[in-house]
């Protein structure tokens, strides 16, 4: 009893630990005083100011469209890629592999400089595009490497039944191989879509003096203190996917309980 | 006889406010070769574990050698198991893995490098010390299982479906091999299996459970030719399960026509369930026997022919070393003494618990 | 066959053209000087009192951080899996295991999508001087914490953003442990303390290795956390290196940098790859 007490207390304070700042945030939200070391009453001031600001309406468009942009594409294209992957002899295979864990296991820093330094020495117009290119750049190993384990468990034979049952090829890859890599896919692009939303380094060196997303916008106010509509701004996106989580994982167990 | 070395006394279990133990009873005697049998779910597997420490029973006793044993944790019985799936240490060599126990107790390094040796003999896998798990047959995987467990000089071997990741030719090898090995180191063997087979071959005892009940206890020749109530009868092989009436002893009434046979005690135009093996039932013409019939199916199954036979109203099933064609009209008889009569289950209840599996 | 293979094409064609020749291309700048000649003397920067000073900060804050990571992790991990019903009665399916398992990632997933850099300026406001840290202190007459802009709370910072890179890998590495093979341990003798040293550690080691790459290498190389708790104060290798290209602007003094810290990566890899000879590290 005394043991299991004990793990509770550890997992409440590791708990505590990662959502204390976010639960600061949130409370900062509501905060009447412009700075953050005094509390000054609750207010929803910043909620109306918020969808006002034009500066941080167009980062958040930047940013969801960049990340939902990136996210797609990345998808696509690792999927496609990936087909392809599970084809290659061995040693190709290990080659390509070994290249798609480059922008994994490399320093953010590194990757973000070696980007700007192409982009630069291609003579790219830094803006929009530049970010897009370098976030489907890091967003595809991490379809890839969502998708190749599922892809691994596919037992190979029930693809060559649906050919010999008379599918095309296409036909057979969307009906048997694509729901079986759906899981993969879809927890490749949820990651993808989440690490380019987080993205502030590669895009700190990428995106040139005209374009900002919501992390290089506040990043620009860190020194002139953030503005409060910033945390209202984070607080919606993060109670929206908090609900939207929410919502995705109970109707599983639903039906789940329905089925039994 | 031995004597007993185990007994667990009123057993009860249940997860999540399901009851997987019932009230059971059971004892096991020394240097006996014991086998729990049932379909998945029937608390088998649960028996075990509650025997090797990994599950403790609600309410109830485990006596070990005379000493209480129910709350002693794992490592301080001196059973040990081998795990379904084999359980090894993937991390560890084979010598390792068999050196495990030893080390935990301490074995000077000879008495475990001879230990090694003389295991790996016992189960035929000499030099495959420096191997690693991954890279044998699961067959050989199990075959190291076994070792692992027996070189700690256990009193009491507990294996849980250790034959049913094999395929059919290594598995009946394996059966040998175990009655081989249980006779050599003269120890207790409790087995778990769901496969009837397995179970008639290796067993000297066999407990038939269904649903966290026992069923029937007994040698493998009585369960497969007394088998208490349907359940068991249906689960130990093919058979015809025929609803008769007993209208005095030593005389039964099946599907209209009166047949003698040997079983008494049974009452006056009482309702019993009568179970006669495939093998027992004889074909001849028509008209020699007590039914008439007709044959509906045929197959040939190498040691014998399998027949259906459509006599008054119920298809029985038929092996015999003789064949008679589809549409042949044959006589049916059964020996007395080839008829096994049964109770009929006294309520509903017992009745779900003996015919779902 | 080889339609398949053409399929890849697209992919094969991005990754040359947006991993492989970047890198060529810092590899570029950081060998030669300012003329196009080759030197190593970008590289050998490192040496300068100022680089090294911060290359070592980076590596003892950064090697800190990744084991207070760890320590907190492990056993995080095996309570989160002791939680899991189903590996003490073996009885669930492995459905509910699943879904047990999608909300402990969930749980730590959740705090990246409030921003990066707000969550991390959100611990500026939790232990100034006056904040709620040591208000709370102050409430039970305790001292006040002064960790706020010194390497402690760059420290904090770095375990705060990468500790969910520690638990994941080792929780994935520790789910996926056989009971039966803990049973094992246990029916052949060995207590707890025993089934830890030689059974879950051993089988947890490529968790672990996966978990400190993923933490030691962001730790090692960010600019951020040490800009926003260390009070501009302390730099890190990462601060050099960015300040080389958006503010010095010496290309190839910053690549050579970079360089450096690749070897430290590889080095690490070279490390893990070892310790994980089958691959079998747990990633996200």
């Amino acid at each position: 009893m005394i043991k299991n007490a004990i793990k509770r207390i550890y997992v409440a304070f590791i708990f505590i630990f990662l959502y204390a700042p976010i639960a600061t945030l949130m409370i900062l939200s509501f905060n009447a005083s412009k700075t953050r070391a005094k509390w000054g009453g609750f207010t929803l001031t910043w909620y109306q100011a918020l969808f006002l600001n034009e500066e941080i309406m167009q980062a958040l468009f930047n940013t969801l469209l960049i990340a939902l942009t990136a996210s797609i594409t990345a998808t696509l294209i690792g999927t496609i890629a990936c087909i392809s992957i599970m084809n290659l002899k061995k040693y190709t295979r290990t080659i390509i592999i070994g290249i798609t864990n480059i922008p994994m296991l490399n320093a953010d820093i590194v990757t973000g400089i070696s980007l700007m330094l192409l982009f630069i020495s291609t003579g790219l117009r830094f803006g929009m595009g530049t970010i897009l290119l370098s976030h489907i750049t890091f967003c595809i190993p991490y379809v890839i490497l969502n998708i190749l384990p599922k892809m691994k468990q596919l037992n190979p034979y029930t693809y060559e039944a649906a050919l010999d049952l008379g599918a095309g090829p296409v036909y057979g890859f969307m009906k048997v191989v694509f729901p079986e890599i759906l899981p993969g896919i879809l927890s490749g692009f949820l990651m993808a879509f989440t690490m380019s939303l987080d993205d502030f380094i590669i895009t700190h060196f990428t995106k040139g003096a005209g374009a900002d997303t919501l992390s290089t916008k506040i990043y620009t106010e860190v020194k002139k203190g953030i503005k409060p509509e910033m945390y209202a701004l984070s607080t919606i996106i993060f109670l929206t996917v908090l609900l939207l989580l929410l919502l995705v994982n109970k109707s599983p167990s639903n039906t789940k309980n329905t089925t039994q | 006889m031995n004597k007993i070395l185990i007994d667990l006394k009123n057993i009860n279990k249940s997860f999540d406010g399901q009851m997987v133990l019932d009230d059971l009873n059971l004892y096991i005697r020394e240097n006996e070769f014991l086998t729990l049998l049932g379909p998945s779910g029937c608390g088998k597997t649960t028996t075990l574990r509650i025997l090797g420490g990994f599950e403790m029973p609600d309410t109830g006793k485990v006596i070990f050698d005379g000493a209480d044993i129910t709350k002693l944790p794992p490592n301080k019985r001196q059973l040990n198991t081998v795990f379904q799936k084999y359980a090894l240490f993937t991390h560890m060599t084979i010598a390792e893995n068999i050196a495990f126990g030893l080390r935990i107790k301490n074995k000077s390094k000879s008495y475990i490098d001879d230990k090694i040796k003389y295991a790996l003999k016992l189960v035929n896998l000499e030099g495959y010390e420096k191997r690693m798990p991954d890279s044998l047959s699961g067959g050989q995987q199990q075959r190291i299982a076994i070792a692992r467990a027996i070189v700690n000089e256990p009193k009491v071997l507990l294996l849980d479906e250790p034959l049913g990741a094999l395929d059919l030719k290594l598995r009946q090898d394996m059966q040998y091999e175990l009655i081989r090995l249980k006779n050599e180191l003269g120890i207790t063997f409790i087995y778990v299996t769901h496969d009837q087979e397995e179970a008639l071959t290796m067993s000297d005892t066999i407990v038939v459970m269904n649903q966290g009940y026992i069923q029937q206890i007994g040698t493998p020749e009585k369960i497969y030719n007394e088998p208490e109530n349907a359940f068991i009868a249906d689960f130990i092989g093919d058979s015809n399960i025929i609803s008769s009436t007993m209208i005095e002893d030593k005389l039964v009434d099946i599907l209209g026509t009166r047949f003698p046979c040997v079983d008494t005690g049974f009452g006056c135009n009482k309702p019993v369930d009568v179970v006669i093996r495939p093998e027992d039932v004889i074909l001849s013409d028509p008209d020699r026997g007590r039914i008439n019939g007709v044959v509906t199916h045929l197959i040939f199954k190498g040691v014998h022919y399998e027949m259906e036979v459509m006599a008054a109203g119920y298809e029985w099933l038929v092996h015999s070393t003789s064949m008679f064609p589809v549409g042949t009209k044959v006589g049916i008889n059964v020996d007395p003494f080839n008829i096994q009569i049964m109770n009929k289950p006294a309520s509903e209840d017992e009745e779900a618990v003996g015919i779902n599996e | 066959m080889n339609k398949k293979k053409l399929l890849g094409t697209p992919y094969f064609i991005w990754s040359t053209l947006f991993i492989l020749i970047p890198l060529g291309i810092v590899f570029y700048y950081g060998l030669t000087d300012e003329s196009g000649a080759f030197t190593l003397n970008n590289v050998m920067a490192i040496s300068s009192p100022g680089h090294a000073k911060s290359l070592w900060i980076s590596l003892g804050l950064s090697l800190v951080s990744t084991l207070i990571c760890l320590f907190l992790a492990y056993p995080l991990a095996m309570i989160l899996c002791s939680g899991d019903h189903s590996l003490q009665t073996g009885f669930l399916s492995s459905k509910s295991n699943a879904a047990h398992k999608n909300i402990i990632v969930l749980i730590f997933i959740l705090p990246m999508w409030m921003n990066f850099l707000l969550r991390t300026l959100a611990w500026q406001t939790l232990l100034e001087k006056t904040g709620v840290i040591n208000n709370i202190l102050a409430f039970l007459h305790l001292p006040a914490l002064k960790i706020i802009n010194t390497p402690y709370a760059i420290i904090l910072g770095m375990v705060y953003n990468f500790l969910p890179f520690m638990v994941l890998p080792v929780y994935n590495s520790l789910i996926k442990i056989d009971p039966n093979v803990i049973h094992a341990a246990r029916d052949l003798g060995a207590n707890e303390f025993q089934v830890f040293t030689k059974i879950t550690l051993p089988l947890t080691t490529p968790g672990i290795i996966s978990g400190i790459t993923m933490v030691f290498i962001p730790a090692l190389t960010t600019f951020l956390i040490s800009k926003l708790l260390g009070g501009g104060k302390i730099l890190l290798i990462g601060n050099v290196i960015e300040e080389e290209f958006t503010q010095a602007s010496n290309w190839h003094l910053g690549s050579g940098l970079s360089i450096v810290l690749m070897m430290f990566i590889i080095f690490n890899m070279v490390v893990s790859a070892v310790f994980d000879k089958d691959g079998k590290g747990g990633t996200l």
